[in-house]
């Protein structure tokens, strides 16, 4: 199947072509990849592409898939409208 | 292992003093990072490029660096794209103080090359359609300030450098410096030590620590500063909104995102980067007042990083009198991503002794013993 066809990231639209240019590049921490494609920044919050890619750069790397840190997890755990949160501090 | 030059710290101010110096022709410099590409103050920053300042040295440094910018994706041979995003800066005054200082900034900036101008709330409206004429008096606006993508822009001067010869080592922690009779003679890491005689502080938040391992006292300190961004929307806003008086800047990012943060009232001088909910109610209090709609918004994600906060807030570069062969450029005061590219050339120019393309002398870390009284720079969030 067509690498550019298989969608890693589905909030930001990342394919696992572009992934692959980065590991071949030498950018091979979920880190790294996260802030040059924007895996894991959208909705989401990575918690659909971010164990996807985690697999991804183990087989690259040959390494065991709980090797490959997962990106730092930051708040808020699910969206939250801003008019919301200043209705809450009323 | 030798090196001829050892540059402490890989985010833009790092990168861009190896590009720089790389093109002028050095071999074997090397650049060290405690983590990843981009983990530090660039990574976390607004992103914001702003070329109104109030002081003659800051609006000179911004605006050298907008024209590099501008061209930087043929400069450094960039195979992506920086998103250089030229849709201007609104900085609203909220206090008759404020409007009379603007006037005057204005007036500078004018003298000096940069086109910003003194604007009513009217015109505000037209420029940014949801903003809240009620929240301000006046306001300026500079149509070639803007945005640009900060992982890009790193990753620019990144590929430049090492295309160029540069050899980077991440996740590799500087552990102590060596220094003979006040001369640098080596720096050694968690992994090895490089024999150099030249080390550039390039470390932003942890720039004090670093000097003070070369024996040098760097009045600089690590403050906190959060952020947000929400999901993104259609465009809707061209240029960053910012108020001084409010501590507010917000943009949409190409992408379309909302960007915004606030500084944190007394905050504490150290290396705390963690997350506050204060932050995120006073965020969203000061951001729905000014642009209402905003509050339609989801905030999806907030974080934190350190700005490297000098005495007068403009930053400190160049060669200091304690050491011989140390140089520092620190001190950005959360300004370091917009003016990166006019630390690098400043900075390869001192070392190579070439007359350098801004007089140093208000710049130089030895500004604090000379001057009597120090002008400070207001124009900060």
């Amino acid at each position: 199947m067509n690498k550019k066809n298989i969608i890693i990231c589905r909030c930001e639209d990342v394919n696992l072509e572009q992934v692959h240019e980065l590991l071949d590049q030498g950018y091979t921490t979920i880190e790294d990849i996260k802030r040059l494609l924007r895996i894991g920044m959208g909705p989401c919050q990575g918690k659909t592409c971010g164990l996807l890619l985690q697999q991804e750069i183990s087989r690259y790397l040959k390494c065991k898939t709980e090797e490959v840190p997962l990106a730092k997890v930051r708040p808020l755990v699910t969206g939250v409208k801003l008019k919301a949160i200043v209705e809450g501090t009323k | 292992m030798n090196a001829n030059i050892v540059i402490i710290g890989a985010g833009i101010s790092g990168t861009s003093i190896a590009y720089h110096l790389a093109a002028k022709g050095i071999k074997d410099i090397i650049v060290i990072d405690k983590d990843y590409l981009t983990n530090g103050a660039t990574g976390r920053c607004g992103a914001g490029i702003r070329q109104q300042w109030a002081t003659k040295m800051n609006c000179i440094m911004a605006k050298k660096s907008v024209e590099f910018y501008e061209k930087a994706n043929q400069t450094l041979g960039y195979s992506h794209d920086i998103e250089f995003k030229q849709e201007g800066y609104l900085i609203v005054a909220v206090t008759p103080e404020e409007d009379a200082q603007f006037t005057k900034n204005v007036e500078l900036q004018n003298s000096l090359g940069i086109k910003s101008r003194k604007i009513t709330k009217e015109e505000a409206k037209k420029i940014v359609p949801h903003i809240n004429t009620d929240m301000f008096i006046s306001a300026t606006f500079c149509p070639t300030d803007g945005h640009i993508n900060p992982f890009k822009a790193n990753d620019a001067f990144y590929q430049a450098a090492k295309r160029l010869g540069v050899t980077f080592y991440f996740h590799e922690t500087v552990q102590s410096i060596q220094t003979d009779h006040h001369r640098i003679v080596g720096v050694t890491t968690d992994k090895r030590t490089f024999q150099t005689t030249k080390v550039i502080n390039a470390a932003g938040g942890f720039a004090h620590e670093i000097g003070l391992m070369a024996g040098v006292d760097i009045p600089v300190y690590a403050e906190k500063h959060e952020i947000l961004v929400t999901e993104p929307i259609e465009k809707i806003q061209g240029p960053m909104v910012m108020s001084f008086g409010k501590n507010l800047y917000c943009q949409q990012v190409p992408q379309g995102s909302f960007v915004m943060g606030r500084g944190t009232p007394d905050a504490l001088h150290n290396h705390d980067i963690t997350s506050s909910w204060e932050f995120l109610d006073e965020m969203a209090k000061t951001v729905v007042s000014f642009l209402p709609i905003i509050g339609e918004l989801r905030v999806i994600r907030q974080w934190a990083g350190s700005y490297n906060m000098s005495p007068d807030r403009q930053p400190i570069l160049g060669s200091v009198d304690e050491c011989d062969g140390f140089y520092v450029a620190c001190g950005f005061s959360g300004h370091g991503f917009m003016f990166a590219p006019i630390t690098g050339l400043l900075l390869s120019e001192i070392i190579m002794n070439e007359p350098t393309t801004i007089d140093m002398a208000e710049l130089c870390m030895n500004r604090f013993k000379n001057q009597k009284t120090i002008e400070v720079e207001k124009s900060v969030v």
